[in-house]
């Protein structure tokens, strides 16, 4: 199979970035996006020009490195896939295919079709954990959990952090990233002693990262490699009423009390 | 010099409580005052600083990867091993510990081994209180699966992504401590030397991956938990960046490497597809659970559709050899079994490198639903990847390289020969003798990072005086600009080679090697044919190199020219090891050495020991220093799984 390729390139987060084209050949249906990418980096090298950087790492669709928008779809056109799942027989022999980075003012560009993700970390170092010390813990046993509730902690966990709900969402909102890590513990006993201040802090800090606003367009869910139900935003919303409802009833409370 | 492994005495039950007992203890004011340096944020290395960021010490945690949960620990299908016995068939600490020293095939140490299944209760408790998803059972009850070569159901999953549950767990503790400012998260940052000052681990030497900015970082200790080098085989299911360089490094600055030659080929991972293929993918083996294994009887029928080759016809080879264990033997003998039907051309797919994974029998019995429950995430994996529907017809699978059972050498208290250098998780080498039992690297990572290195540690900073009161290191001392200076003038070096071949192709030549002459099975002409060949290659690549750019902005050839000349080197040690141990053990098979059954067969009297390689200069070879192994519990035996 052949190819046309548009890929976007940058030096860095500063300078301007521009798209060049790129022919290749001697492609098969079971070579991976990545693996395509690969033979094209080995031919740039070899011309001494400088490869496409991009992340990747497990390129088994569980770590979240691999971040490319291909045809302007986060991960390209295969569902519930990351890009490192997306193999060639997905397109047509000929295709011209445009590749980009995900784009949102809170993934600042590194180098070509490589961002800067920490944004979400930062999320999570707001309150995206139970606060327990190593050790002092129950026994495991302790706390029998529904499966259903199990099942369904699980299905928000299930989030591999890869960014494509934010570069998916015409506002680069991280909604539903915030949401299934929220609502993955908010679901869980063990969640509930921080579950107001964690779903207050985690959206507090998703604003101050520069992410936009929800205006359920959905293009979140559909983009999402691991299928995270948009439900869960819904959840997020009710999660974080509440907590502010309480938040306030507290400190009318402490103010009466005082 | 004499390996001492500072192992406790007396009754096993009772060694780790007296040897933490007799550890020293560093003051709660003065914790803040030591610095610890953690090379690695997977789930030995995040745990790890996670748990010493919250004792209190100040902690700098580093990782190639764009965000600490992206560390390979992250692609951990199946699950993890702990004794609760919550399944009330038979599991005892003592049971877990005998069957993961008879699993290495006897070459680890008992009194690790039993630390290790020890604390694996502690584990799932903490991982529980975390807040990981663990599978359940309708009454609210952690469920359990058995697990390869397991005749007890004491694994932990959550659904097939077992290990990026646990490691969410961790990541979040270590954020919890980033939040809390113990801890100071380095993401694309990659150790590429360790400083050693007077005799003891004082620093390491990274690069910015994003702005290639060369730095140092003085502590007090360093806490390498690097991963496994797999990545040796260019193919393997380790993540694309799983390297050797922080542990070579460190070996290269006098810690001893044990055991290089130990490596865990998995049975269960979808064949290769053509010469273009970058990485393999594994297929948990809990498949195996449901899944049959099968080939042809007859060769003539390799070509036909599995569908129309009738029962009579098929040869279910592991319930063949093993009727015991079926097709649940250990992964080194599922590995090699399948290797023999495949070379007597009995192999199914492409090349015949491949056998069928069935489950039509288990979908009959159980119906769709209930597989789809259990494995739908993995039937899709391979349905994405191959574009072959396993509900319809059965999985292809072959083995992989997966994990690696060497590494640095440690003592009990998992610190290297190197006075300050502690080494943890898949990147040391103590608990898993010559084979890794399915589900226990998630359990020894966990371990070592929550409920080992915390107290140990202490033991070792207790002795010394904070660097950050002694003054006695700073980023100006002659030895830590020398180190800085040996690696740029290495990174200058490459970039200016400037020759005719890619990285990857030198990857590719030097893994093929490996997988060819120091593999699935080994013997005296191929290793010393690999041996004559290796330093001829990594000549040629160090003349023949091409990488484009420059070492002050991301260069991600520049990167893996790095890993590539660190695995050309480290590929010399383990073919080395590989030919000085005439025996077969575990996922080391030397074809000189099988019993008539063609099956592994160890020479105790000759090769009970570990084999500790150590660095003696570039122009000379390896001295083999070795530490005998004792066992006072678990008899000697030959694995049986008939």
């Amino acid at each position: 199979m052949k190819f046309k390729l548009n890929v976007w390139r940058q030096e860095n987060a500063k300078s301007a970035g521009r798209f060049e084209k790129y022919d290749i050949d001697g492609i098969t249906s079971g070579h991976s996006f990545l693996e395509m990418l690969d033979v094209l980096n080995e031919k740039l090298v070899m011309q001494g020009k400088d490869p496409i950087a991009f992340d990747h790492d497990c390129r088994e669709g569980i770590c979240g490195s691999c971040s490319l928008v291909v045809n302007g779809r986060a991960h390209g056109p295969q569902e519930a896939a990351t890009t490192c799942q997306l193999h060639m027989r997905k397109f047509r022999d000929g295709e011209e295919i445009n590749v980009e980075p995900w784009r949102a003012g809170a993934f600042p560009v590194i180098r070509d079709l490589a961002v800067d993700r920490s944004s979400l970390d930062r999320i999570i170092q707001a309150g995206g954990y139970v606060s327990v010390r190593t050790g002092a813990v129950a026994e495991a046993n302790a706390i029998p959990i529904s499966k259903d509730v199990a099942d369904r902690a699980m299905d928000a966990a299930a989030c591999i952090g890869c960014g494509a709900c934010v570069a998916a969402c015409p506002n680069a909102s991280a909604m539903l990233f915030t949401a299934a890590k929220v609502r993955h513990l908010n679901l869980l006993p063990q969640g509930q002693p921080e579950r107001d201040m964690r779903t207050i802090k985690m959206v507090e800090q998703m604003d101050a990262e520069g992410f936009g606003a929800c205006s359920n367009h959905l293009e979140c869910e559909a983009a999402c490699p691991k299928q995270i139900s948009a439900d869960f935003i819904g959840e997020l919303n009710r999660d974080l009423a509440t907590a502010m409802l309480r938040a306030r009833g507290a400190s009318g409370n402490a103010s009466a009390g005082g | 010099m004499a390996l001492q492994s500072n192992c406790p005495t007396g009754p096993i039950e009772q060694r780790w409580e007296k040897h933490r007992f007799n550890l020293k203890l560093v003051n709660p004011a003065n914790k803040r005052k030591y610095e610890v340096i953690v090379v690695g944020s997977g789930l030995a290395g995040g745990a790890a600083a996670a748990s010493l960021g919250e004792l209190g010490y100040k902690v700098q945690c580093f990782c190639y990867q764009d965000s600490p949960r992206r560390a390979h620990s992250i692609a951990a299908q199946g699950g993890i091993n702990s004794a609760k016995n919550y399944q009330n068939d038979g599991d005892s600490v003592y049971r877990l510990f005998y069957d993961t020293v008879k699993g290495g095939d006897y070459r680890s140490r008992e009194s690790n081994v039993y630390r290790l299944a020890e604390v694996s209760l502690n584990v799932i408790d903490q991982c529980v209180a975390q807040g990981v998803p663990f599978a359940r059972e309708y009454g609210g009850m952690l469920d359990n699966r058995s697990f390869g070569g397991a005749q007890v159901s004491r694994t932990f999953y959550a659904r097939g992504q077992t290990g990026q549950q646990l490691l969410l767990g961790a990541y979040s503790a270590l954020e919890r401590q980033v939040a809390a400012g113990t801890v100071a998260m380095h993401t694309r940052h990659e150790m590429l030397e360790l400083i050693v000052i007077d005799g003891r681990a004082r620093g390491i030497v990274t690069r910015d991956l994003s702005t290639g900015k060369i730095d140092t970082h003085v502590a007090d200790a360093v806490v390498i938990a690097s991963g496994g080098y797999g990545n040796v085989f260019f193919l393997s299911t380790n993540a694309m960046g799983c390297n050797v360089t922080a542990t070579w490094r460190a070996h290269k600055k006098g810690a001893f490497f044990a055991n290089p030659c130990f490596t865990q080929i998995h049975p269960t991972c979808i064949p290769v597809k053509g010469d273009y293929q970058s990485k393999l993918t594994l297929m948990s083996e809990s498949l195996r659970n449901d899944g049959r294994v099968w080939v042809p009887k007859s060769a003539e029928d390799c070509e036909k559709k599995p569908g129309d080759i009738p029962e009579a016809d098929r040869d279910y080879f592991l319930e063949r050899r093993y009727p015991a264990f079926g097709n649940l033997v250990p992964r080194d003998v599922a590995s090699r079994a399948t290797k023999v039907v495949c070379d007597e051309g009995r192999g199914v797919g492409p090349g015949g490198l491949g056998v069928y994974l069935d489950f039509r029998d288990s979908i009959e019995r159980l119906g769709k639903p209930k597989i789809t429950e259990r494995y739908g995430n993995l039937f899709d994996m391979y349905h994405h990847i191959t574009d072959e529907n396993p509900y319809e017809a059965p999985m292809r699978i072959y083995p992989a390289v997966h994990y690696t059972m060497g590494g640095l050498w440690v003592d009990y208290n998992l610190m290297s020969n190197v006075p300050g250098l502690f080494v943890l998780g898949e990147a040391n080498f103590s608990d898993h003798g010559a084979n890794r039992l399915g589900a226990s690297a998630l359990m020894q990572g966990l371990s070592d990072g929550y409920f080992v290195i915390p107290y140990t540690l202490g033991d070792y900073l207790a002795k010394v005086a904070p660097t950050s009161t002694a003054k006695d290191v700073t980023k100006d001392h002659v030895e830590v600009k020398a180190a800085k200076k040996v690696v740029t003038d290495r990174l200058k070096t490459l970039l200016a080679v400037n020759g005719k071949r890619t990285v990857d192709s030198f990857h590719r030549e030097l893994g093929k090697l490996m997988w060819d002459e120091c593999g699935m099975a080994r013997n005296e002409k191929g290793l010393n044919g690999a041996l004559e060949k290796l330093p001829v290659l990594r000549e040629e690549f160090w003349k023949n190199v091409c990488i484009p750019g420059m070492g002050e902005s991301m260069n991600q050839e520049l990167e893996k020219a790095g890993r590539v000349a660190d695995l050309l080197e480290l590929g010399e040690l383990m073919c080395r090891d590989a030919l000085n141990r005439n025996e077969s053990c575990g996922g080391h098979f030397r074809e000189e050495s099988a019993t008539e059954e063609g099956e592994a067969k160890r020479d105790d009297e000759a090769y009970c020991y570990v084999a500790a390689w150590e660095h003696t200069g570039e122009k000379t070879a390896p001295t083999l220093h070795k530490e005998a192994l004792e066992f006072e519990y678990v008899k000697l035996s030959q694995r049986s799984y008939k």
